[in-house]
């Protein structure tokens, strides 16, 4: 007798997003299985990724990430040219850094002018985050969403603290809104209510659901993936069927995995390698608990990821 | 686990003799499915049933020892799909590729590296478990020989790979004392395999062409008396593999079925040549059901990320590693040392005490119990703020410690700093340290060296 293989149906399904306009479009979600089970549902959509650009040039990163960027890094447009036509990004991520209040404190306008820049200058959808001082995210949020009218951008990044102000600018200005909660099921989907109430259409939002590295808390952020995607799908959650995202290349680069060089810690081995593959290796984790979108940095990490991607859903 | 307490009555000699402290049969059957007695209370209880019921309350896939002694592992005995249901169980084995056909240089480099490799973090010694020895040449001497000279130079498991009968078993012979797991039982060699693994007393693995084929083979083995299989399903490539390795989980967890109730073997180095690639897969089948990962090399930029990867998957979701409250001596420091203070959750002390000592700055870091939160977390939990932080650093002791009265705190907090220089009182200052870590030392040594 032949083994029959034990399938998972599910009653609920993710909404797909689509983000951007024309001829520039990505599609997130649409998905009715969990990560890479291929065999129990429909995947229409594969986990994207983005790559970061930022406004103004790094200070601290590791060298290994900056070294593809050496160019481009006081030129966020040239940064994000590159970053599509050299690197195949499938999305922009623009961080608006420089607007942070306690740092340099770039003026919304200026900051939303930038934004228009970079969306205007390259072929793919542009996702534009603030610095993460909340107050001053929703007041550059929505001058992005003013400025950018039409485009359909994802900006954030809405929290509980600014997401009336960045809701309004994206209903009114035709966005996408990501929204961050703190690492927790019923947060998350208590901020997906708190959008839709505000009038924001749940197919225009897309979850972060606070992000950890390998080795920094991605043990949590993964379990809370897999029961946001489990309560979306088994239970048919309503709330909860929205695609996530994951600003996780931030968090991989700061670690100290990912930044000290064999002088200094003589057993982590050849750091360039070992910093690639610490993004590499947390996206994968990311892919597996359910991401439908990755926001990384280094080229190889993202050749890697993506080659992952095919494999594990196109039998590449 | 599994059967009910009707159809553990149907196996209990139905006397009601009182035995075992309960009034009846029935009702002591009723305990022994709640999980609430112990079968052995029953004196009277034949060795048939005995034999029924243990198997019944067997785990859904069987437990695995390979190896002995320190550098023995343990692999299955998973019972959940998802890792927030329950923490995983026995972390996978991560094992490196040896063959029969490498010169002894090449040989001793890897068990080197496989002895050698090790990671210190949260507390934990992170390793490498297994050598997996090939007999590429297909001559069984060499294979023979090999084994021998590995068994020389390492204490840890051994997997011994071999289709052929005769170099299987002059290598198992070699090291049947080390539990190796004999890989492997095949359609075309089970018989013989199978005997093989069962005059050894080893574990033995099944490899076969799919799902079907392995089942055919598990059920054989399991037939010549045979209860340590692992399992391979053969494919290599990624798609069809995660597949298997989730019809294993979900077929032994959800219907109880035998024949897949095993762990997995699985081989990255088989699937690529780019080690990057293969450190991947192997991350993929750390957290989707492997039990057995074997590695082309064990090179340290891929074995940390690994390592770490193991040990974020199978952590406990709902504790956190946590130090003890108190004060932490680093560098040697005196009367003026500075004095830094940050959480008790495991992973953020050791990270700041590593940065600390790397700065060579005799330094006090007071690690004050937050319920094992990180700062951030801690901070918006309200576990780690002015008026919870202010008392227990008056509490410590360190004011007999030291003669200066500056704290340094971590820069992610910033904005407690005025309220917990006012909670504090007296001389006290806050000094605002750095957000990351790993720019603690060229602040601590400005800082120093400023006095
Ligand atoms: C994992 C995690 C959790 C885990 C807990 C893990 C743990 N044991 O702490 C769980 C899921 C339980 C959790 C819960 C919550 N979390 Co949480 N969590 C995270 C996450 C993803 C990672 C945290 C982590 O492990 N960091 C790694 C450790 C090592 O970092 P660290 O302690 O800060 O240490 C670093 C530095 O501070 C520095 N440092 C440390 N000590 C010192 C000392 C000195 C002197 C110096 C100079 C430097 C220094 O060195 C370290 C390395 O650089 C972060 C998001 C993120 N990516 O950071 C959110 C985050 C910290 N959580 C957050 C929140 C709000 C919460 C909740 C309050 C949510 C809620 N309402 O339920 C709860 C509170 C928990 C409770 N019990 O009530 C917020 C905090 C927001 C803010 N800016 O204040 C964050 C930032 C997420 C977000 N973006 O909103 N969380
Ligand atoms: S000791 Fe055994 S036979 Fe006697 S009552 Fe208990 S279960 Fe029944």
């Amino acid at each position: 007798m032949a083994f029959t293989p034990p399938l998972e149906k599910y009653a609920g399904k993710i909404r797909e997003v689509v983000i951007g306009k024309g001829d520039k479009v990505v599609k997130l979600g649409g998905h009715n299985a969990m990560p890479g089970c291929i065999f129990d549902g429909d995947f229409p959509n594969l986990p994207k990724i983005a790559l970061e650009v930022f406004d103004s040039a790094p200070e601290d990163w590791a060298p290994e990430a900056i070294k593809p960027y050496e160019d481009v890094v006081n030129d966020p447009v040239a940064w994000a040219k590159k970053a599509v036509d050299v690197y195949n990004a499938e999305l922009v991520c623009l961080h608006l850094k420089s607007t942070d209040p306690n740092g340099e404190n770039v003026g919304a306008d200026e900051a939303a002018q930038l934004a228009k820049k970079v969306s205007d200058s390259i072929s793919v959808p542009l996702i534009v985050l603030g610095s993460g001082n909340a107050e001053k995210d929703g007041e550059v949020a929505a001058k992005v969403c003013e400025v950018c009218a039409g485009q359909n951008l994802l900006v954030g990044l809405a929290v509980e603290d600014n997401y009336k102000k960045i809701g309004a600018a994206a209903i009114g200005y035709g966005h996408c809104v990501a929204a961050q909660s703190p690492i927790d099921v019923n947060l998350a989907k208590q901020l997906n209510i708190l959008l839709d109430n505000l009038g924001v259409p749940l197919d225009k939002i897309v979850m972060e659901p606070s992000t950890g590295a390998l080795g920094y808390g991605i043990e949590y952020t993964y379990s809370v993936m897999e029961r946001i995607e489990l309560a979306a799908l088994s239970q048919n959650d309503d709330k909860m069927q929205l695609p996530i995202m994951n600003i996780m290349a931030v968090e991989t680069w700061k670690t100290r995995e990912a930044k000290l060089d064999v002088d200094a810690e003589p057993t982590f081995g050849d750091l360039s390698k070992r910093g690639i593959l610490w993004e590499a290796m947390t996206a994968v984790d990311l892919i597996l608990s359910g991401t439908s979108l990755l926001i990384m940095r280094h080229p190889e990490a993202v050749r890697l990821t993506k080659e992952i991607i095919e494999e594990l859903y196109l039998g590449k | 686990m599994g059967l009910t307490g009707i159809q553990i009555y149907k196996l209990l000699p139905k006397t009601n003799c009182k035995e075992c402290g309960e009034p009846t049969c029935l009702a002591f059957a009723m305990k022994l499915a709640a999980g609430k007695a112990e079968l052995a209370k029953c004196p009277y209880v034949s060795d048939e049933a005995k034999e029924q019921l243990s198997e019944a309350s067997a785990p859904p896939i069987r437990g695995i020892t390979l190896g002995t002694g320190e550098n023995a592992f343990k692999i299955g005995e998973e019972v959940v799909l998802y890792r927030h249901e329950k923490t995983f169980v026995n972390q996978p084995g991560y094992g490196i590729l040896i063959t029969d056909t490498m010169d002894d240089t090449e040989v001793e480099a890897k068990i080197k590296r496989l002895n050698e490799m090790f990671f210190e973090r949260v507390g934990l010694t992170l390793t490498a478990d297994f050598a997996a020895l090939k007999n590429e040449s297909g001559d069984p001497s060499k294979f023979e020989s090999l084994t021998q000279k590995v068994m020389g130079l390492t204490q840890k498991a051994l997997v011994l790979i071999s289709e052929n009968v005769d170099a299987l078993s002059a290598a198992g012979k070699v090291a049947k004392d080390r539990r190796p797991l004999l890989y492997a039982a095949t359609k075309e060699n089970a018989d013989q395999v199978g005997a093989l693994a069962k005059e050894l007393g080893v574990p033995v693995a099944a490899k076969a062409n799919g799902l079907d084929e392995l089942i055919e083979l598990s059920e054989k083995l399991t037939s010549i008396g045979l209860k340590d299989i692992v399992l391979d399903p053969g494919n290599r490539k990624l798609k069809d593999l995660y597949a298997d390795l989730h019809f294993h989980r979900r077929a032994a967890l959800k219907d109880k079925f035998k024949p897949l109730g095993f762990p997995f073997i699985t081989f990255p180095n088989e699937m690529t040549d780019d080690p990057m690639k293969e450190a991947l897969y192997a991350a993929i089948f750390v957290a989707k059901y492997a039990g057995l990962i074997v590695l082309s090399d064990l090179d340290a930029h891929r074995m940390l990320p690994l390592t770490v990867q193991r040990l974020n998957i199978y952590t406990d979701p709902q504790r956190p590693m946590i130090m003890e409250q108190g004060i932490y001596e680093i560098n040697k420091p005196d009367k003026s040392s500075p004095v830094l203070l940050t959480t008790n959750f495991a992973l953020t002390y050791f990270i700041v005490s590593a940065e600390i000592e790397a700065s060579r700055v005799p330094s006090w870091l007071l690690v004050m119990d937050t319920e094992g939160l990180s700062v951030l977390t801690a901070w918006s939990a309200g576990k780690f703020v002015a008026d919870a932080i202010a008392p227990f650093v008056k509490k410590s002791g360190i004011e007999e410690k030291v003669d200066h009265r500056n704290i340094i705190i971590p820069g992610y907090v910033a904005q407690i700093s005025g309220e917990l220089e006012e909670e504090l009182g007296g001389d006290w200052k806050v000094v605002l340290g750095t957000r990351e870590a790993s720019d603690i030392p060229a602040f601590l040594r400005t800082y120093a060296s400023k006095g």
